[in-house]
């Protein structure tokens, strides 16, 4: 129970770390984006020199990147997290309008491609078929080789959900670790010995492979959450989806650092997040195993 | 040597040496516009027809793969050499070092290639010539991929400095620097040219992927992302298969590498 306290300890700092760092990543970038100087307000022909005077004061305190830093994590700790360069928006509209839709398609992604490994890597490792296993190995292979755009592409072409493209990326990169993982459980001695007294392949499964394979594949689990954050940029992008990942793609484009940047820390904390507790719950079935 | 072996070697070795006589088939670059043939099918004088601005797509699938098959190792070699320092040196030194090591490479490795890709790209001037975005491309590439490998690397170093053969050199009193270099490094090497073979069609289908989202290469440069920035614009799959061919190609070669790659894995096995 100690070292389990000590493991979320662990993860919890380095979250924290995560945020700092990030936050002073963010500042920086701000502080020295083009135009962060210019006031427009300047150019209002009715502000005598005292008025001039008084605006660039008031942003003088801004000059020092560790001041800056400082407000600016104030100001984001509230939730102030900017002001969108290229749409004019701040930064907490836009994701609080594009999260929902991202959320929904990384979830439904995520359903499908871990529905497909499991099935897939399930059947290959108990049924031990070698034209079976060859072909799902060769399927996950090929969708391996193509680029993830490509994949987006595709299901624009073939007016695919971009889900389903989400759930193609992900899925090879799963079923590699997973059947691997599968094949090796049910080569161990005690599967086979339960299989020669004949106990039914349901309580096999559920009984001897489950809990042996499963702190390995929670950790996979949590990987392929920054798989499907990542496959977001291209499907989005590409299948016309105003989710984050296309927000994230229009601020590369229009070299939006702010919005960038913060996005960025916002898929690290939620990356860092599943990894933690993926971690953590593996840690927990490992210690009920033992 | 088996089938298996010998295909994707001879496959490769044909892509890379028809890329590199790409100014001898194809004399006229890759930027030459055919006005009276805009986006042209296929025909004796453009074997695979043109694109929307009339150049040549034969020419420009070849100097494409030239540079693609030609930088994604070079920034193999610079992302092998970044994991070796890092990683064999964190590894080698052990303790703090190492654990400081690894938590950086943890924090990198916990975010999406992608998003760090394009923010760090965006960090980059877009508006920069064809020859500079291409450099700009694959040095990020190399910079930004050497985690995996320097993980792999910290741990290799790290088993090899607790071995009995280093342990018997450091009592025969045979100096740090002298123990790495002579010692140590020379063992590292299988595990260095393991992780320069897996990071180059890693970086392939990373180029692919920024040249698709208009992140890559820049126009009138050509590489597989550019070339395959043009299924954008297809209706149908069947209507001009032909423009399939990079697409092709680029499977061709990456699935080559990863045979390869799964042979060397099963041999060292």
């Amino acid at each position: 129970m100690h070292g389990l306290r000590w493991k979320i300890a662990g993860h919890a700092l380095a979250l924290l770390a995560t945020v700092l760092v990030g936050g002073l990543l963010s500042a920086t970038m701000v502080r020295l984006a083009p135009g962060f100087d210019a006031d427009e307000r300047e150019l209002d022909p009715h502000l005598n020199a005292q008025s001039l005077q008084a605006l660039r004061e008031a942003r003088h305190h801004d000059d020092n990147i560790i001041s800056f830093y400082v407000d600016y994590m104030k100001r984001a700790a509230h939730g102030d997290l900017g002001n969108s360069l290229a749409l004019g928006q701040p930064v907490r509209t836009l994701l609080r309008q594009r999260l929902p839709l991202t959320v929904q398609l990384l979830g439904i992604g995520l359903v499908l491609s871990w529905s497909l490994t499991s099935m897939l890597a399930l059947s290959a490792a108990w049924l031990r078929l070698p034209t079976y296993d060859t072909m799902a190995t060769a399927i996950s292979g090929m969708l391996l080789c193509l680029p993830a755009a490509v994949l987006a592409l595709l299901s624009v072409l073939w007016n695919a959900p971009g889900a389903i493209a989400i759930a193609l990326i992900v899925f090879p990169h799963t079923y590699r670790y997973a059947r691997n993982l599968l094949v090796k459980a049910y080569s161990r001695p005690h599967i086979l010995a339960a299989r020669a007294k004949g106990l039914r392949e349901a309580r096999i499964l559920f009984w001897h492979v489950v809990p042996v394979v499963m702190p390995q594949m929670l950790a996979l689990a949590g990987v392929s959450v920054s798989m499907a954050i990542g496959a977001t940029i291209p499907v989005e992008a590409l299948c016309g989806l105003p989710g984050i990942g296309q927000l994230a793609w229009q601020a590369a484009l229009a070299r939006d650092l702010p919005l960038l940047v913060n996005i960025t820390i916002l898929v690290t904390l939620v990356t860092l997040l599943a990894n933690s507790s993926a971690d953590v719950i593996g840690s927990m079935f490992r210690r009920q195993e033992a | 040597m088996s089938l298996r072996r010998i295909l994707p070697f001879v496959l490769l070795a044909l892509v890379l040496s028809a890329s590199v006589a790409a100014s001898w088939l194809a004399p006229a670059g890759y930027a030459k516009q055919y006005r009276e043939a805009i986006d042209a099918p296929p025909s004796r004088a453009h074997w695979l027809g043109t694109d929307e601005l009339g150049r040549d797509r034969f020419a420009r699938v070849l100097y494409g793969t030239r540079i693609s098959l030609l930088l994604a190792p070079a920034a193999a070699l610079l992302s092998t050499l970044l994991a070796a320092l890092i990683g064999g040196l964190a590894g080698y030194l052990g303790g703090t070092w190492a654990r400081m090591a690894m938590a950086v490479t943890d924090l990198f490795l916990s975010l999406p290639w992608l998003f760090l890709l394009i923010t760090a790209r965006a960090l980059m001037p877009l508006n920069v010539s064809p020859l500079v975005s291409v450099l700009v491309t694959f040095l990020l590439l190399g910079l930004l991929g050497w985690t995996a490998a320097a993980r792999v690397l910290c741990s290799s170093a790290a088993s090899v400095r607790t071995s009995d053969f280093v342990r018997q050199a450091r009592a025969s009193g045979v100096s740090g620097q002298r123990l790495f270099w002579v010692h140590v490094a020379p063992n590292l090497t299988p595990a260095l040219y393991a992780q320069f073979w897996i990071s180059i069609p890693v970086f392939i289908l990373s180029e692919a992927n920024l040249g698709i989202l208009g992140l890559g290469v820049a126009e009138p440069m050509p590489s597989w992302g550019s070339l395959l920035k043009e299924l954008e614009n297809l209706v149908s799959f069947g209507a001009e298969p032909w423009k399939f061919v990079p697409l092709v190609l680029l499977v061709l070669v990456v699935t080559s590498f990863q045979l390869l790659l799964s042979k060397q894995e099963e041999g060292t096995a």
